[in-house]
């Protein structure tokens, strides 16, 4: 794994020119993965701030029972569009940003290999984003069917459920291209000597990820399409009265919706992956088992979807089969975070801000895991399915997980990115904040869930009101912290301290070993050979 | 400097937050609802071995990750082993979870086939939700022929915030579903627009009621009371604004209650299933 190289390949003289244009034409026309990495990066972040806008109008509404300040159907509109927006727009497309910035540098490519398709890719996401917000004031606003568009409401609904099953298909586009943009690059652009069992594992888990997203994305295509058709053209996919049935949308929808969720969390685990061995000063435990734990999690997820579904009444046999499928998972899941605590076991531990993310991740990401492993249980999900519990889980796994991975992936390589240092202590103040505050969030919300909240509601029964007050405190303070997290970064961009080339004492892929800081615009213009 | 104020600040938030956390607990429902059912009290059981077994493993895991985050500082001049690799140790950390895994499966196992089993019911009523309220149709059994709308009574005064809430704010209905104790009951779900579901956490029964479909699920609530549960498919506007309550009675009651809906059956039914075909859209 610790590749050793003998060339020194990367050209210090061309780093300062950026193509033909410049200024906004820059950015528009660029076919640089760095370029293109940083605007998947600041793309995500706007939608995650778009998203959690969304998230304090629910907060809001729900702080007391009673309806105070948004009427039903709004309500229901936020929840689907902070869904939406929070899966497609945020967390998917930064872990794409860090794919762009980090797998040529760490394979030692020049670029990506699709450089012009790369560009495309991303720029296809504004467009869909910008249908998912003009939905909003379509006649009938934006659809209202929470972020899973179950048929038959989304039969129901607006012109808004069009422009949103098109920004789906937009997204779905670029979603795979650019996976077939890493593939290629993972497979064919590697530098001499770097195999593929020598890869750092962020490389890895993308590669496995980028394979998922190939296989689901026209899966979930197809589902809103036959949607689309259903309603206008005639079909009754998932019509009873036409020969259809609504629970086949959940079934195509799941079968997507599953892999999905590891096309999210997969590339959480590389990164946390580089940051745990950098900061412990020891290599990574089980590297081996990690690949293969990573590919066991890859596919055992085609095969679980219908967990999702426990109550739509699947026959005895059914139930057994995706609940035992569905254990399973906790198995390679459990290898990982083993692995990871091993890596940290005797180590040279230091706490900067990304290694304080890394293990905020490790320690919050298996507590939703073992919230998931509670859901598994088909008997006890039929009590907990549909409630704030679930909420609780995946955001356990997602709004924690995923986010604090990228939160530490951020830290760990803005220093590589900008040649800048970022704030230490406020870096700190970021992570604590954030700790605190979202689980003041989430945690109570397994208890309302327990209790018998359903989730999606917009006003509920007196007992849950404790749970609600708390959770919505906990999420404007999440909320306001982002912002501070936005001042880190600008502040490093304008007046960080000059970063050394390599930053971090334990970081040992090559982005760090063999290029400078700040990288250059083509990041290995000859190849670097490893031993 | 700075990070040591960081760091006494966080960790008084944290107590802070903590405190109040535990505090306010102590008031609110944080578990299950209490069980009427078997198959509740079961699903309950199962519930709590599972949350204790993954405690501990939780608190194995990260005693391990706490200690080494405790000892093995650089700050403490630690120095790093170099050791990653132990087929070993890989095998058996492979190994535990999947036996874990099925000592966690089996009686789980049990439960969801005794959820399943909704062969010789007692009573058996088709619960049909429509945009947002339920219909139920008592099909076989005592009271056969029973048949009415149910819709929630919380006026729009105390929902808007004119009129102080009630107890059972959002919990209250027209007409409660009425069934004989210790009997064992059959629903049968259907829907009449979208995906609705139909739940009673006191009794463990959840199910979704699809349109154009029937699918059931059984309960033998074994003690009187009046339970409530909310539709947990979201069906729209109103999704928050449907709720299931039912009335579990002595088998006299029931026969009484049977005897006062037959006279009122027969003059109400067919407005009442006119009512419930034509359920506009609001």
């Amino acid at each position: 794994m610790s590749a050793v190289v003998d060339s020194h390949g990367h050209g210090h003289e061309h780093h300062d020119h950026h193509g033909g244009y410049s200024g906004i034409m820059r950015w528009i026309t660029t076919t640089n993965h760095k370029d293109i990495g940083t605007l998947y990066l600041w793309f995500s972040f706007i939608m995650f701030m778009t998203g959690g806008a969304m998230a304090m109008v629910i907060r809001l509404e729900l702080f007391s029972p009673g309806l105070q300040w948004v009427d039903p159907d709004f309500f229901n509109q936020m929840t689907t569009m902070h869904g939406l927006i929070m899966v497609f727009g945020a967390i998917m497309p930064a872990f794409v940003g860090f794919a762009n910035w980090l797998i040529p540098m760490q394979i030692g490519a020049p670029d990506m290999a699709f450089a012009r398709m790369n560009n495309w890719s991303f720029w296809i996401l504004p467009f869909a984003a910008s249908l998912l917000v003009i939905s909003f004031f379509m006649p009938g606003g934006a659809p209202g069917v929470g972020w899973t568009l179950y048929a038959p409401l989304t039969v129901q609904m607006g012109i808004g459920m069009d422009l949103t099953i098109f920004a789906v298909h937009l997204l779905g586009m670029s979603s795979i291209m650019g996976s077939i943009n890493i593939i290629t690059t993972i497979l064919n652009l590697r530098a001499p000597g770097m195999t593929l069992m020598r890869m750092p594992l962020f490389c890895w888990t993308w590669l496995i990820t980028a394979y998922l997203l190939v296989a689901a994305m026209p899966v979930l295509a197809g589902a809103v399409t036959m949607t689309l058709t259903d309603r206008h053209f005639g079909t009754t996919f998932f019509n009873a009265a036409g020969g259809g049935d609504p629970v086949l949308y959940q079934h195509i929808f799941w079968f997507f919706g599953h892999p999905e969720v590891y096309i999210i969390a997969l590339p959480a685990f590389g990164v946390i992956s580089q940051v745990i061995p950098a900061f412990s000063r020891k290599p990574l435990f089980g590297y081996a088992s990690m690949v293969y734990a990573t590919s066991a999690i890859a596919i055992l997820s085609f095969i679980v979807w219908a967990h999702h579904m426990y109550t739509v009444g699947m026959p005895v046999t059914g139930q057994l089969f995706f609940m035992y499928a569905t254990t399973l998972i906790a198995v390679p899941t459990g290898v990982k975070v083993f692995n990871w605590v091993a890596t940290m076991w005797k180590g040279a531990l230091s706490f900067e801000t990304p290694m304080l993310f890394a293990i905020g991740f490790l320690f919050l990401f298996t507590l939703g895991g073992f919230t998931g492993l509670v859901l598994s249980l088909a008997a006890v999900d039929i009590q907990l399915h549909d409630t704030y519990y679930v909420v609780a889980h995946f955001h356990y796994v997602m709004a924690i997980g995923a986010v604090f991975a990228g939160f530490a992936g951020v830290y760990f390589w803005l220093p590589k990115w900008t040649g800048r240092m970022y704030d230490e202590a406020l870096g700190k103040w970021h992570f604590w904040l954030s700790t605190i505050f979202i689980n003041i969030t989430f945690f109570v919300q397994h208890f309302s869930g327990l209790a018998g909240m359903p989730r999606r509601i917009p006003d509920y029964p007196l007992m849950f009101e404790t749970w609600n007050k708390i959770s919505s405190i906990g999420a404007f303070g999440f909320g306001l912290s982002q912002l501070l997290f936005l001042y880190i970064v600008l502040k490093a961009i304008r007046s960080g301290e000059k970063a050394k080339d390599k930053q971090w004492e334990g970081a040992d892929s090559l982005e760090w070993t063999h290029l400078p800081t700040p990288v250059p615009y083509h990041s290995f213009e000859t190849q670097p050979v490893l031993k | 400097m700075a990070s040591n104020w960081v760091r006494i600040l966080a960790v008084s938030a944290a107590g802070v937050a903590g405190l109040t956390a535990a505090g306010l607990a102590l008031a609110a429902p944080w578990n299950l609802q209490a069980p009427v059912t078997k198959i509740a009290s079961d699903i309950h059981s199962l519930h709590e071995y599972v949350m204790i077994l993954v405690t501990l493993i939780f608190a194995g895991v990260f005693g391990a990750m706490f200690y080494s985050v405790y000892a093995h500082r650089k700050d403490k001049g630690y120095k790093a082993a170099q050791f990653h690799e132990s087929t070993t140790v890989e095998i058996i950390w492979t190994v535990i979870p999947l036996l874990i895994l099925i000592i966690i499966a089996w009686p789980a196992t049990k439960v969801v086939i005794a959820q399943k089993d909704t062969s010789q019911a007692d009573l058996t009523i088709k619960a049909t939700g429509y945009q947002w309220k339920w219909g139920y149709d008592y099909v076989k059994g005592e009271g056969e022929g029973i048949r009415f709308v149910s819709t929630l009574t919380t006026p729009r005064d105390q929902i808007e915030g004119r009129a102080p809430k009630g107890e059972n704010y959002l919990l209250e209905v027209d007409n409660e579903m009425v069934v004989p104790v210790n009997k064992k009951v059959r629903i049968l779900t259907t829907a009449a627009d979208v995906i609705h579901s139909w739940w009673i956490p006191a009794f463990g029964a959840k199910q979704d009621a699809i349109p154009g479909f029937i699918r059931d699920i059984h309960f033998k609530a074994e003690k009187p009371g009046i339970y409530r549960g909310q539709c947990t498919e979201l069906c729209g506007k109103d999704h928050g604004f449907m709720p299931i309550v039912v009335r579990v009675v002595s088998a006299d009651e029931y026969t009484k209650w049977v005897g006062m809906q037959k006279t009122k059956v027969a003059a109400d039914a067919p407005k009442n299933i006119v009512a419930a075909a034509e359920t506009p859209r609001q």
